[in-house]
């Protein structure tokens, strides 16, 4: 097995832990951290292809990754302002509880 | 080099899995920094020092204090709220879709026939490079995601400020 199915096999079990909280978690702060899991997989991934792909002195796979982790920062900052909104409003951050849009 | 992949990957997924599975935010939080930070060294691991230090700066550094912020401006009481969950049919419906999800991301990358070089040397890109790279033909890329950042913050004040809009903050 080579180093790069180790690093995708990596990645793919990362995503999974990330979509599994996702889905069964109900608490709205896991979830954002289950989102931040599966964005960490995928960066592992650029990461892994650009290491053992063609053309590694091109460091497209580096660049990706320098502004997906920028993306997921604003992400970050924007999701957890909506829960700390959420939790002023309802007194509770459970996800079954937010179904208002406007309130 | 494979070992310490393997410790690596242990390290993440470990502690990736029992941040998920907890029922205390606060340990959960500290576990998935500690995954973060193994998810740094396997950057480094993999030769890309320059993502690896901008994980650490923006993931344990400073998305760990946004978590950490959230989790104690939400707590409710004295006591850590344990955190349920929901129901048991969520969560096995979400463990079957999860390994559903990871039974056919396994096969495929399994089944693929991967051709590359293992035995090549590790790519080393150095930041001077990778400066001139990011200034040079992803200038408009660089000046987008700083805007997309600006927005971001911005909103992200205006969405967790106590202010309403149609309360100025001098009225009597």
């Amino acid at each position: 097995m080579s180093p790069l199915q180790l690093c995708l096999i990596l990645s793919s079990l990362l995503f999974c832990i990330g979509l599994v909280a996702v889905m069964s978690r109900g608490n709205a702060i896991l979830v954002l951290l289950g989102v931040e899991l599966m964005l960490n997989a995928a960066n592992i991934n650029f990461i892994a292809f650009w290491r053992y792909g063609p053309h590694p002195e091109a460091g497209t796979g580096i660049i990706f990754v320098l502004f997906s982790i920028a993306a997921a920062a604003a992400e970050a900052a924007v999701g957890f302002a909506l829960v700390i909104a959420i939790y002023r409003h309802q007194q509770n951050i459970r996800l079954q509880e937010a179904n208002r849009l406007k309130g | 080099m494979t070992l310490a992949l393997f410790i690596l990957a242990l390290l993440i997924l470990g502690s990736a899995a029992v941040a998920m599975a907890l029922r205390n935010l606060i340990y959960s939080a500290l576990l998935l920094i500690g995954s973060w930070a193994g998810i740094a060294a396997f950057y480094l691991w993999a030769g890309a020092e320059f993502v690896a230090f901008a994980q650490v700066l923006i993931y344990v550094g400073a998305i760990s204090m946004v978590v950490l912020f959230a989790v104690l401006l939400t707590k409710q009481g004295h006591a850590p709220e344990p955190v349920e969950f929901t129901s048991l049919s969520r969560f096995i419906t979400g463990l079957i879709a999860g390994g559903g999800v990871a039974g056919v991301l396994l096969g495929a990358i399994l089944g693929m026939p991967l051709d590359v070089r293992t035995a090549q040397a590790a790519p080393s890109l150095t930041v001077k490079e990778l400066g001139a790279r990011l200034m040079g033909p992803h200038t408009a890329s660089l000046l987008v995601i700083g805007l997309l950042l600006t927005v971001a913050l911005l909103g992200a004040v205006l969405l967790a400020s106590d202010k309403r809009p149609d309360q100025p903050e001098d009225a009597p």
